[in-house]
């Protein structure tokens, strides 16, 4: 296989019974690549990693990881991976050391060398001053970085995150992502789900998943321009005013409240921006400025549901 | 196996139980209470039956009649009353077990060599000690019947019994070995079956199994710790066992201890495999409560001898490994018998431990592929 390649999946698929979890997956993630999937809850994102981390068999396809046979070399996927599950699970009874030395000693790290990566772990997830308390007593923060540190102890080159951030607050998820670019400039393959739309524009490429299927695959940027409909911000003196007074105009779909600004999907740009400067002319309401955006990835999520025929689930 | 690996496992399962202080207290104070409990309120020697006599010849005769019950130290001169009347409430309220009467008439009868009645009403409510009752009061009559016929009416045959391994017949001595094998059996199943529970309701079952970390591995690791609680725990009921109840240790130790690490294995190797099916701590604790407390108290030959029960009794007891533990103990503590004689149980509590520990690995096979 080719050596760039450092997780495979060909027609990946899962019954749970008669309930199809994953169906016909297939991608290629490049070695160093930060490979986002994103998708509502029960879209098959859980289902997926764990078939890939070998926790479950598949029912059907084929994968590798890290170069080995997903179906047949589950043991030295194991070693070759790190995996954080989206439950928190290190131990809460034992210290922040006590969990790093436990793990080390999974993963087959000699004394000498977990001393070395327990003091990595700790300068990196920032613990050093909290290494001898139990973890139970950590902020969620804290505990999801030494979560990540644990499962990178034995310096894998494929890292599995699920959901690796839910729950915990905006400035610790933008640490956690520094980590994880950090994991990524060091030639590791990162693949991580997120049902954070803001999380998504950090990976290098996104899978959007929905009802077990791969709708979408490409870059954040190529994924939002691949939506036709172009989108306009308008800004204004008053942006609720001016939101009633374009409904139902012409060329315009549909608009929205965006903090002071006014978004709107419209069918043809320059005839609709001539619409609404007539209209905010006609009363009295003075723009800023109108600039054509592009959509976010929820737009884009919800226009590729639309257009495989489906509907999003709750 | 990978020993770095057993070895990361058995230690954070030996911090997480030193933090726990409920696995704390049934690992070191539960096994000593016990043994103070049973070995104190269990016991099932009979002596001291508060006896009411009732006496209608008033003879030195039936004196020395009522002197024969009493001086064997069996029977206890309770109530001396005049009529059957009034022994009854005694009966009733359990004040008395027995009551003699003497007829009037006894002495001369006696003294006429003829058969001379005497009537023994037992309250047969608890027929272990009824039983127990008529035979000291048979063998009393006995002797009194003896000494009155002096010498020229000895019986020809004399039957002298002596009494092996047990001379004072004291049933503390059967009870505290015995004890070591029920309370092991309790508390062995009992401390590990929250272990693999454990990890199932926290969560982190799915770490590790996303670990290079076998089953194995995994289930000997959570084994060590408690394997070692264990011995220390045998050690100390058989130290307070000595110390306190003057039980004999007739055999050797060394056998004692390699018999007790198999009866261990086997029984932790159940809790965990109860664990591994149960997937929660409550239910974990129940089914080990259930599938060790009451086999190992009643029908591991503890209270009531096998060879007594009813055939389907008996075909479950093999199933109880504290069933030949017990014999170990027993064997070594009051016999002072070797390997020549426990072989067997030691090979049958061996394969116990062997597939208990088998079972456990098998029973969370599917979850962690």
């Amino acid at each position: 296989m080719n050596a760039r390649v450092a997780v495979l999946a060909e027609d990946l698929t899962k019954h749970f019974g008669a309930f199809l979890a994953v169906d016909r997956v297939s991608f290629a993630v490049g070695a160093g690549e930060v490979f986002g999937f994103l998708g509502p809850n029960g879209a098959g994102k859980t289902t997926t990693i764990k078939m890939l981390a070998g926790l479950l068999a598949p029912t059907s396809g084929r994968g590798e990881v890290a170069g080995f046979d997903m179906r047949s070399e589950r043991a030295a996927i194991k070693q070759h991976i790190g995996y954080m599950s989206q439950l928190f699970s290190l131990y809460g009874d034992l210290t922040v050391a006590e969990n790093i030395a436990f793990f080390g000693g999974l993963y087959g790290l000699a004394p000498a060398a977990l001393a070395g990566r327990r003091d990595w772990v700790l300068q990196m997830a920032g613990l050093g001053e909290q290494r001898r308390r139990l973890t139970r007593e950590l902020s969620l923060g804290w505990k999801q970085r030494l979560a990540l540190g644990c499962a990178v102890l034995h310096e894998p080159p494929v890292l599995f995150l699920d959901e690796p951030t839910s729950g915990v607050d905006p400035l610790s998820r933008r640490a956690f992502w520094e980590l994880i670019y950090t994991l990524a400039e060091q030639g590791t393959t990162v693949f991580v789900s997120t049902h954070y739309m803001e999380e998504a524009e950090y990976c290098h490429r996104l899978a959007l998943m929905n009802r077990g299927r791969l709708i979408a695959l490409d870059s954040p940027a190529a994924l939002r321009a691949s939506v036709a409909a172009p989108l306009l911000e308008i800004e204004s003196a008053n942006g609720p005013a001016l939101l009633g007074l374009l409904k139902g105009a012409p060329a315009i779909r549909e608009l929205g409240l965006f903090g002071r600004a006014v978004h709107a999907v419209v069918d043809d740009a320059a005839a609709a921006e001539a619409v609404i400067r007539a209209h905010s002319a006609a009363a009295g309401i003075p723009l800023a400025g109108i600039a054509r955006i592009a959509p976010s990835l929820e737009d884009v999520f919800i226009a590729r549901v639309h257009a495989e025929g489906g509907a999003p689930q709750d | 196996m990978q020993l770095g690996r057993l070895r990361a496992v058995a230690r954070k399962e030996a911090i997480q139980l030193r933090r726990d202080t409920r696995s704390l207290i049934l690992a070191f104070l539960l096994p000593v209470l016990l043994l103070l409990l049973f070995g104190y309120a269990i016991t099932w020697d009979v002596d001291d039956i508060p006896l009411a006599l009732i006496d209608l010849d008033q003879t030195q005769a039936s004196r020395q009649l009522g002197e024969a019950f009493t001086a064997s130290g069996s029977f206890r001169l309770a109530a001396r009353v005049e009529r059957m009347v009034d022994a009854e409430p005694l009966l009733a309220t359990g004040k008395v077990r027995l009551a003699l009467v003497v007829p009037r008439g006894f002495a001369a009868a006696s003294a006429a060599g003829e058969a001379a009645p005497l009537q023994a009403i037992v309250d047969g409510s608890d027929a272990n000690t009824a039983e127990i009752a008529i035979g000291y009061a048979q063998a009393a009559v006995a002797a009194y019947a003896l000494r009155l016929g002096g010498a020229a009416a000895a019986p020809p045959l004399v039957a002298v019994s002596r009494v092996w391994y047990n001379e004072e017949l004291s049933s503390r001595n059967m009870i505290v070995p015995g004890l070591i094998a029920v309370i092991m059996m309790i508390i062995a199943a009992m401390l590990t079956s929250l272990t693999i529970a454990r990890e199932w309701e926290r969560g982190s079952m799915e770490q590790l199994a996303a670990t290079p970390v076998t089953r194995g591995e995994i289930v000997l690791g959570k084994l060590l710790p408690y394997l070692i609680i264990g011995l220390v725990d045998v050690l100390a009921i058989t130290l307070l066992g000595l110390a306190l109840f003057g039980v004999p240790l007739r055999g050797s130790v060394l056998l004692l201890a390699l018999l007790t690490t198999a009866f261990l294995i086997g029984s932790l190797g159940l809790g965990l495999f109860i664990s591994a099916v149960a997937k929660s701590q409550l239910l974990a604790t129940q089914l080990a409560m259930l599938t060790t407390f009451l086999p190992a108290l009643l029908l591991s030959g503890f209270m009531y001898a096998i060879s007594v029960m009813p055939a389907a009794l008996q075909a479950i007891s093999f199933l109880i490994p504290a069933r030949y533990f017990l014999v170990v103990t027993r064997g070594i503590f009051l016999k002072g018998v070797g390997a020549d004689v426990l072989y067997r149980q030691g090979l049958l509590m061996i394969a116990f431990a062997v597939v208990g520990i088998l079972a456990a690995m098998q029973a969370f096979k599917k979850e962690l592929t």
